[in-house]
């Protein structure tokens, strides 16, 4: 494709935006907020991309997933990199896929309610036995209890709908 | 990208550098020993998950080892390919599983350490130091709110529970000291601006443990003795058991993937 014109950024961002995650199909790798870059280098496609845990098992699939998709487009030379720094975040998660998110039944992450370490506010907080209110996806009761700070992956927690009885997975904020 | 170099012994950063990441390998592989074997399914699904994040803190960590040492071992070959005595991480990791309230107790003690130590190496001077910690301490925060919130819960339970997070906090306490003694490895990086000196975390650590073990109505033992030598490399007997299962496929069938 020595020749050819080389697809605009625009265009590759847009067929990103069509690349579902493995583990969370309704959301794409744009909506979750972790293809940080796109550019061209000479004739070469650099995407970089931030994990979303260190752990995520998903990471290797998500490169793969990529390569073949922007293959496909024509494509022909890819180059993944690894960013970490600054960390994702759940902020990074666009309104739209925060909607596609509880339409297929997960609570969307609570904005500033990430877990901080701070011991003095966390005790107070396990006291008085209060939690944060996550709405139940289904109902949308705000009546729900957490089940478990680790669901079905590291980035989701497990909650229970009081008012319907559902159990449903969180989104955390991170 | 470049990254200026900054002025200190490579021996010593390597050295930094294996402890984090033989902390994180080591109980994330403890932990990952309950998969299919906790209490209940949350649990056991939330064990995984944390062992999950351990292990891949643990590739940050030791990928930079390899960069810094220079002789082309990555993590994967830092994990399998070392023998025991080249294992940096702290006596407390390698504890055996014990009993569910042992496994917390011994997860709130690593986490409330692990959690102050990643807050002070944001500000590492060295940039890939800090921006592994700044990728870390975000999910050590979470290990931190779940195993504080089940000691709590667990020793300010039933008589059962209490009795048994007393003796697990009474059989841990003794090895999580070496994490503040420094030697010449923690002073060089102190020196340069990368690490903290490991006594500067104490206070801190303290004041969570105190605040949670108060909450969980645990009394913390009041002997002052400290096992010490893992972070030398001189280990109990129980890493070698854990290098047996965790190394055994690499070095049965040397460089097997799949
Ligand atoms: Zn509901």
């Amino acid at each position: 494709m020595a020749t050819a014109t080389l697809p605009s950024l625009d265009e590759v961002w847009h067929w990103l935006s069509q690349v579902p995650d493995p583990e969370i199909p309704v959301l794409s790798l744009v909506d979750l907020g972790i293809v940080r870059e796109v550019a061209w280098d000479d004739d070469t496609l650099v995407v970089t991309v931030t994990p979303t845990y260190s752990g995520c098992p998903a990471t290797g699939i998500i490169n793969l997933d990529i390569e073949r998709e922007l293959n496909a487009r024509g494509v022909a030379k890819v180059r993944l990199e690894r960013r970490l720094s600054p960390p994702w975040t759940t902020d990074w998660m666009s309104a739209e896929g925060r909607e596609k998110l509880r339409a297929y039944g997960i609570a969307p992450p609570v904005d500033d309610t990430a877990a901080d370490g701070r011991s003095l506010a966390l005790a107070r907080r396990l006291a008085s036995g209060s939690n944060l209110t996550v709405a139940c996806p289904r109902c949308g009761s705000a009546q729900t209890e957490k089940v478990s700070q680790f669901g079905s992956t590291a980035c989701k927690a497990s909650y229970r709908c009081l008012s319907c009885l559902e159990p449903f997975d969180y989104f955390k904020c991170i | 990208m470049a990254t200026a170099e900054i002025a200190v012994d490579r021996a010593a950063l390597f050295e930094f550098l294996t402890r984090m990441g033989d902390n994180t390998l080591i109980l994330g592989h403890r932990v990952s020993e309950w998969c299919g074997h906790a209490p209940v399914l949350e649990e056991d699904i939330a064990l995984a998950n944390t062992a999950l994040d351990l292990i891949g803190q643990t590739q940050l960590w030791l990928g930079l080892a390899g960069e810094v040492e220079g002789k082309g071992r990555n993590a994967d070959a830092l994990a399998f390919l070392r023998d025991a005595a080249a294992f940096r991480n702290c006596l407390l990791v390698e504890r055996p599983n014990g009993d569910f309230g042992q496994t917390l107790m011994r997860q709130f003690l690593f986490d409330a350490w692990h959690h102050v130590m990643l807050t002070a190496l944001t500000k590492s001077e060295d940039p890939r130091v800090a921006e592994i910690a700044a990728k870390a301490v975000k999910e050590a925060a979470y290990h931190l709110e779940r195993s504080s919130d089940l000691v709590i819960r667990l020793g300010d339970g039933t008589d059962e529970s209490h009795a048994r997070m007393q003796r697990a906090l009474d059989d841990m306490w003794s090895y999580v000291g070496e994490l503040f003694i420094a030697d010449d490895a923690d002073r060089a990086v102190a020196e340069a601006g990368i690490a903290p000196d490991p006594a500067s975390l104490k206070p801190e650590w303290e004041a969570i443990v105190s605040e949670v073990l108060r909450e969980a109505t645990l009394k913390a033992p009041t002997s002052a003795y400290v096992h010490k030598g893992g972070r030398r490399g001189v280990h109990t007997e129980h890493l070698g058991y854990i290098l047996a299962d965790m190394q055994f496929l690499q070095r049965a069938y040397p460089g097997a993937t799949w």
